[in-house]
């Protein structure tokens, strides 16, 4: 198996800044991730999902703010829709819907944001090699 | 102009070894020269330094860069300095892009091989998508000189008056019923001992009455919207049941109150108070409140004595909370601290001998409008002949806080001397180590050594009520090592003070939350940057003062509390703000009217133009969330720095490996 690889787009205001606390707490995680930057996790279009899996990514994760707690008041519910889209066309692709997670890691979280890495690279280790990477669709 | 052809100059820190500790700089640099449009790569020790940005000023002249990478820390870091530095090489600001190898790879990445070839993956994609960059210009926004200060505590009261006398306009809100804090507790301060109140309630007054400041006490914050310059803040003023504009503050009402027994909080537990009630005399504003919880016509629908007695007519048992919005352009977090609660450490007996008492408890003991009217006496009013002092209770405790509290060496101290002045009793000092940094303190610490306290360096193992001798029958004896002398020592007292440590006030998870800042892992708040960011968070226009941040005395919390205002105002003073380029724009060729867009956009910044059956973008409105972006379906709209295309090529960059 080679190395796995996850795409993660995380908001700017909660779970971005999260990864950041996790830096500058120093806490080791699982070295498989690479962070996108997004403003707001509703700016995840089903189609960057999606094109991660099939160009490459063995998982991608997708960060925003808690309930209640969006920066741009409820982003967070809409990235929640959206996901769930990009799930349902994974799933008629063929990919394990598993591959996709949402989560919402809250700003002061970084802790949380190192937890839900391990978590999902280790889900992912589970689950191997993304096959349909390789496959060309298009 | 869009420059067609990208020459890309990357740049990669090592943040002295904070980054080359863990990646290979060397082998990221090689890396990057050969990826596609990149013109030269290079390593510094420090990008942020100015040499390290001279250098991104003379190659983009020299070599003709048009795009620049660095990849260093985040770009909530130094995102800015870099664009900056990009402008004044006389390039767009926006042909930047940051790829963040230190808090999301060097420092959280065990394996050095790993981070290497992370930081390597990081750049690529930063270098693909720089190459999609367009040029965009700042927009620029007025700022709201008004400003709010969370907390009413010294730090939040010097705040609000620096900036009040400067004359700008502050809502300070207070969650108690009053604005004071600890600090109106306490008796007197160290090391000077001059009185607490007679410091502090002069400025209770002053900000009582100053004309820019709006005091909204007995109010939480519930929501705080917006960006720097331009927030809206939602308060809730808690019914007080009493008419502010009315009550005279004279106090018949808590004269007649017949529900007397409940335990006063301001006194930590030592007193009791009325239903009807103010904290503390010289409470300001002076408007009694009525706690609900306790109140017999609350409880049972009768009484009403304190209306019965009113004669201003200022009770008010309809009052309802009130809601209320008020903007600003920045707010200052001033929330204080808690002291640590000794209940778990049930070695030291505290709740269980009524002899035994918190620091916080103790300042009340001294204080003049305390219990005791300022007499240090036992609970069955005898003067004590003995009193220890248990030091570092609940703090470098690894059960508990880890972490010094750093005002308990010098208030136990404090505590000493006025034992020893009011009462001639001998004082027993247990310390793991003293901690007396600070102007005088020492000093201090020297002149309670020459007064005779004892100082016995050891934990306090226990304290009990079994007495060794007979005569000391009704004493309280307190055990522990002493290290220095290597012995046990069983020492009887009359009095013991616990000397608890600081904790973060109660609630600040949800202000984090809600404001969004960051919490350590204690639950302090975390500053933009430990060293030279110490009064502002990573979200601009918040700032912080005091203990909020994490224990400390009341000069440091002054002088925090008045760097606070002063960051504030330099930021008022500016009166336009730059924010980020990043609105959305629709592309009217390719928009059907279908109106999505302005369905999910809540700051309702779309707009539908029947004539033309397409959507308009109000960029005045617009907070470039990219939300409608995402959601349109014939992706008819781009957020400027992020469309599509920027964040696809970020993606595949990462991925094509």
């Amino acid at each position: 198996m080679n190395d796995i690889k996850i795409v993660a787009f995380l908001c700017n205001w909660c779970t971005y800044t999260a990864a950041d606390l996790a830096g500058t707490s120093r806490l080791k995680y699982e070295p498989e991730v690479r962070i996108i930057r997004l403003m707001c996790s509703s700016r995840i279009d089903p189609v960057f999902i999606l094109k991660a899996l099939m160009d490459g990514a063995d998982g991608v994760l997708v960060g925003g703010c808690a309930p209640g707690d969006c920066h741009y008041s409820k982003g967070n519910y809409y990235a929640r829709r959206k996901v769930a889209v990009a799930k349902t066309i994974a799933e008629s692709m063929g990919i394990n819907t598993e591959r996709i997670r949402l989560s919402w890691i809250p700003a002061s979280e970084g802790p949380l944001f190192a937890e839900v890495v391990n978590e999902f690279t280790e889900k992912i280790k589970e689950l191997g090699d993304n096959p349909t990477k390789n496959e060309v669709y298009l | 102009m869009k420059e067609s052809i990208p020459k890309i100059g990357v740049y990669v820190c090592h943040c002295g070894s904070n980054i080359s500790g863990k990646v290979n700089v060397s082998e990221v640099v090689e890396y990057a020269t050969g990826l596609p449009n990149v013109e030269s790569a290079q390593e510094y020790k420090f990008m942020c330094s100015d040499p390290g940005q001279q250098l991104i000023i003379s190659d983009v002249k020299e070599k003709g860069l048009n795009r620049v990478v660095v990849a260093s820390c985040s770009p909530r870091m130094h995102e800015k300095t870099f664009r900056l530095a990009t402008q004044t090489a006389g390039l767009n600001p926006y042909y930047f892009q940051m790829a963040c190898i230190r808090e999301h790879d060097s420092w959280v990445t065990e394996n050095p091989e790993k981070a290497t070839l992370k930081a390597k993956d990081l750049v690529r994609g930063a270098v693909a998508r720089v190459a999609h960059h367009e040029p965009l210009t700042p927009r620029v926004v007025d700022i709201n000189p008004n400003v709010l200060v969370i907390g009413g505590g010294i730090a939040g009261m010097q705040a609000a008056l620096d900036i009040a006398d400067a004359g700008k306009k502050v809502f300070l809100v207070e969650r108690e019923p009053t604005i004071g804090g600890n600090m109106s507790k306490f008796d007197k301060t160290f090391p000077t001992l001059d009185c607490a109140a007679c410091i502090s309630t002069p400025k209770l007054v002053a900000v009582g009455q100053h004309k820019n400041i709006e005091l909204m006490t007995y109010s939480e914050l519930i929501d705080l919207k917006g960006f720097v310059g331009n927030f809206t803040a939602t308060i809730k003023k808690k019914a007080r049941y009493v008419d502010a504009s009315k009550c005279t503050g004279c106090g018949i009402c808590s004269e007649k109150c017949p529900s007397k027994k409940i335990l006063s909080e301001f006194d930590h537990q030592l007193t009791y108070r009325t239903a009807i009630y103010t904290p503390f005399p010289q409470a300001v504003p002076n408007t009694r409140v009525i706690d609900k919880e306790h109140c017999l016509y609350f409880k049972k629908g009768k009484c009403k004595a304190c209306e019965k007695f009113c004669e201003a007519d200022a009770i008010d048992f309809n009052q309802k909370d009130e809601i209320i919005d008020v903007e600003i352009g920045s707010v200052i977090i001033a929330t204080g601290f808690k002291t640590f609660d000794p209940t778990p450490l049930t070695q030291y007996g505290f709740g269980r001998f009524k002899e035994v008492y918190t620091s916080i408890q103790f300042e009340r003991v001294n204080n003049a409008t305390g219990p005791t009217s300022g007499e240090i006496t036992t609970k069955d009013g005898r003067k004590p002949e003995s009193v220890a002092i248990i030091h570092c209770v609940g703090s470098r405790d690894q059960n508990h806080n880890k972490y010094c509290s750093r005002v308990c060496c010098m208030y136990s101290m404090k505590f000493a001397h006025l034992v020893k002045e009011k009462t001639g009793a001998e004082v027993y000092e247990f310390y793991i180590d003293i901690r007396s940094p600070g102007k005088g303190y020492e000093e201090f610490y020297n002149r309670l050594q020459e007064e005779g306290t004892h100082f016995i360096r050891g934990k306090v193992s226990e304290v009990t009520d079994i007495v060794d001798d007979p005569s000391d029958q009704g004493k309280l004896t307190v055990v522990a090592e002493d290290t220095l002398a290597r012995k046990v020592r069983r020492i009887p007292v009359d009095m013991v003070v616990l000397s608890v440590g600081l904790e973060p006030s109660e609630g600040m998870q949800d202000i984090a939350r809600m404001v969004g800042f960051s919490l350590d892992s204690d639950g302090w708040i975390n500053e933009l940057h430990p060293k030279l960011g110490p009064l502002a968070t990573a979200s601009d226009g918040i700032f912080i003062a005091g203990c909020c941040q994490g224990p400390k005395d009341i000069p440091d919390t002054v002088a925090q509390a008045q760097g606070a205002a002063g960051s504030a105002l330099s930021l008022i003073s500016r009166e336009k703000l730059a924010i980020e380029a990043t609105v959305s724009v629709i592309n009217p060729n390719r928009c059907m009217g279908c109106l999505q867009c302005e369905n999910v956009c809540v700051y309702g910044a779309i707009s539908y133009n029947p004539a033309l059956n397409v959507c308009e973008v109000n960029e005045a409105l617009c907070k470039g969330c990219g939300n409608c972006a995402s959601t349109c379906p014939n992706k008819a709209i781009t957020v400027k720095h992020f469309n599509n295309d920027e964040i696809m090529w970020e993606m595949e960059g990462i991925l094509s490996n």
